[in-house]
């Protein structure tokens, strides 16, 4: 039996457990995805786009699923104590992906909102669901995205009606337990109406050093002159594989602004798409990894302009040490339709050692003739003559370069917009760059103290 | 204080410094002068540790230690200082970072408590202050968009502040006006005590009326050549290096 057949399986016989108290548009959606496993198969490296990230190995890796909530008897909110000073924050538990019944949201959002599990969602909100479900998907075919429509049955559903702007940050917080090494599969939808405004944070903890394979998807539907800012935050074990597929959806006016950092983990994937389809809607695209040992990070990111006078700005930054392999994949479509489009991409990379990799690969494909767009991307070294500036005014080695990595990666940390954010990721990013724990300093889960 | 004996150097093979010989004595300023590419900041990279170049011959001491034998940071927190002929530009470090980070490395080197914010600031307003250098400037990444003169005043002003026992200013009076160049000059008066000394390397006698040297010296193809008293510099703003040459073949 090969994967695509084991993987059909998974789904063919716990059908009646996955399928159980969903509307039937789910379903459907659920079996096509299935079947879809086995003719467009799951990306190796054979595939374009997944030449540098292969996950079959931990798929192969005897991993269990998680099918049905899981009931945990530790009280996560006690556990739980993450919070970013100075900062209004609203934290949701999800619990290997499935939405954890203790999460106390009651009166903590303006009047409308709607702030559940995805899987409570498609019983109690089907018409929102409906509307935007698997509707944002890319049109090339996906394996990984099919299994997660697939199998995934829960993760967070977040609808904000027209007008609303929501204050608190929210910060969704999906903790990764058990002893086997499991296959978690989340799945997000996040409906901001006209005007609506949201900013999000996104973080994956995994408690203990198993080899897990998160497979988490989110799609955001950004109505007319709605503002979304949404940041992921990816700290794994080096045993851990994430893939994280983000959908957006633009509407005209809209803006979105999203972060990505990768700031640790085995295998890391992020594919971002982004549907410009409203005029004037704006995105701004930013991602910073820092990887070493034998880690992996691959980014892939499609643009998609579709309507006219839209706006897109891209720069994606990427640190390797030791023999990591990192890799940037990056897409502007520009449509027939998409005049006055201004597009700018940008992938810088530091490769610190001889033996680590860098692939990148940016690319324009443009059908309409009066548009702005540029693209550019480099691999080097840390500056040498700048080092020894550094090091002439009597600062360490070990810290010059400290200082320049951290002024590289600063590029994107200092485009995050609320400032007790930005210095906690901040703070975060200069940890890892020092080799020192990654975690925040309220954490109280230790995880990155047992890798 | 410092003291270099045959000292050569080469890049790629091909031989720079042939056999360097140069005494400076604590309260002294030496200046050297000699033509294009005849290796004065090859001898300024040697002194501060760039390892670009491989010394293959000979020894420099300083303050009695041997000084090739440190890390170019170690020279730097002992008290040598280059004022570069073209400083590099460090987006994304500011210059606030920098000079924090730097003086306070070269205090807990000398065991010294590191300075606090408030002190920090205090002191480099000080030092701001006496190199006439806009606060703007300070605000900003390490020379990223400064002028050509700003970026020789910002040299002065880590000198300022760092009080090496060792300066060498290479070049700093290039690309100064007149105005500029007289504050430079100024302040290395200023920072000058009998306890430290410098080396001051130029193409113009011009810089030498203000930073008055005790001896000058020739740089020619890797050696030095010609050492005399100051006057040396006007001698040779008068007849050019064709004299040297013409001495030397003698
Ligand atoms: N990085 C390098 N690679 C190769 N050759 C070099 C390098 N740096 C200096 N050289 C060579 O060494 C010689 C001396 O250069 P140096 O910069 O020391 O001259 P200089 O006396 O300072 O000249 P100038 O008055 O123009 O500043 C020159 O021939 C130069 O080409
Ligand atoms: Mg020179």
């Amino acid at each position: 039996m090969n994967l695509e057949e084991k993987l059909y399986n998974i789904y063919a016989d716990n059908k009646d457990k996955l399928n159980m108290d969903i509307p039937d548009f789910i379903r459907e959606y659920a079996d096509i995805a299935a079947n879809s496993i086995i003719k467009n198969g799951i990306p190796d490296k054979s595939y374009e786009n997944y030449k540098y990230s292969d996950f079959s190995g931990f798929l192969n890796n005897g991993l269990e699923y998680s099918l049905e909530p899981e009931k945990t008897n530790i009280d996560l909110n006690e556990y739980w104590q993450c919070q970013v000073p100075d900062m209004d924050t609203q934290v949701i538990l999800l619990s290997n992906a499935w939405y954890y019944e203790k999460n106390n949201l009651e009166n903590k959002f303006p009047k409308g909102v709607i702030v559940c599990g995805l899987r409570e969602a498609f019983v109690k909100y089907p018409e929102i669901v409906k509307k935007h479900y698997s509707k944002y998907l890319p049109q090339n075919k996906d394996g990984y995205i099919d299994l997660n429509t697939a199998i995934a049955r829960d993760g967070v559903f977040i609808y904000v009606p027209k007008g609303v702007k929501i204050d608190k940050t929210i910060q969704l917080v999906n903790l990764i337990h058990g002893f086997a090494n499991r296959a978690v599969m989340q799945r997000n939808l996040v409906v901001l109406e006209e005007d609506a405004s949201l900013r999000m944070i996104i973080c994956d903890h995994t408690l203990n050093r198993t080899q897990n394979f998160i497979n988490s998807l989110t799609e955001s539907y950004i109505g007319k002159n709605a503002h979304l800012e949404y940041y992921s935050i990816q700290n794994e074990p080096d045993t851990a594989a994430l893939l994280n597929t983000l959908c957006f959806y633009q509407e005209a006016n809209s803006h979105l602004t999203n972060l990505a950092f990768s700031l640790h983990g085995g295998s890391l994937r992020n594919n971002v798409y982004s549907t410009l389809a409203g005029e004037r809607a704006h995105s701004n695209l930013y991602g910073l990894f820092l990887s070493d040992k034998k880690q992996r990070v691959d980014n892939y990111t499609y643009i998609d302009h579709k309507a006219p006078t839209c706006t897109s700005n891209e720069l994606y930054k990427g640190i390797l040490d030791d023999n990591a392999r990192g890799a940037f994949s990056g897409k502007i479509m520009v449509r027939p339709d998409a005049q006055k489009t201004e597009a700018y991409q940008t992938n810088n990379n530091l490769c610190l050692t001889d033996t680590a990799k860098m692939r990148t690969k940016p690319q324009l494909e443009i059908y309409a003739d009066d548009v702005k767009c540029s693209h550019g991307a480099t691999v080097g070294q840390l500056d040498q003559e700048a080092l020894f500036y550094l090091q002439s005014r009597g600062i360490s080695k070990k810290e010059a370069k400290l200082m320049l990595m951290f002024a590289f990666a600063n590029d994107i940390v200092r485009n995050i917009p609320v400032i007790p954010l930005k210095e906690q990721i901040s703070g975060l990013v200069d940890n890892r760059l020092r080799g020192e724990f990654t975690e925040c300093k309220h954490c109280l889960l230790n995880c990155s103290r047992n890798r | 204080m410092l003291s270099i004996k045959n000292l050569h150097a080469e890049i790629d093979g091909k031989e720079i410094l042939k056999g360097i010989n140069l005494e400076i004595k604590a309260g002294e300023i030496h200046a050297i002068m000699g033509p294009n590419g005849s290796g004065k900041s090859t001898l300024a990279s040697v002194l501060t540790g760039r390892d670009l170049f491989t010394v293959t011959e000979g020894k420099v001491v300083f303050k009695g230690r041997d000084l090739l034998e440190m890390a170019p940071e170690d020279r730097a927190r002992e008290g040598v200082f280059l004022s570069f002929q073209y400083p590099i530009e460090i987006p994304g470090v500011s210059m606030v970072n920098f000079m924090k980070t730097a003086v306070n490395e070269q205090r807990k080197y000398k065991g010294e408590k590191p300075l606090s914010s408030a002190e920090f600031l205090k002191f480099m307003r000080e030092k701001k202050e006496m190199v006439e250098i806009d606060t703007q400037l300070t605000n900003r990444s390490v020379n990223e968009g400064f002028s050509g003169g700003e970026k020789k005043k910002n040299e002065i002003f880590q000198m300022a502040m760092l009080q090496p026992d060792f300066a060498i200013l290479d070049e700093t009076d290039s690309g100064l006006d007149i105005d500029a160049l007289r504050i430079v000059a100024n302040g290395v008066n200023k920072l000058k005590t009998p306890n430290n000394c410098a080396l001051v390397i130029t193409h113009y006698q011009r810089l030498l009326d203000y930073i008055v040297p005790d001896i000058v010296h020739i740089l020619y193809d890797g050696k030095i050549v010609k050492s005399a008293g100051k006057d040396l510099a006007l001698e040779l703003e008068e007849k050019g290096y064709e004299w040297i040459k013409n001495e030397l073949a003698k």
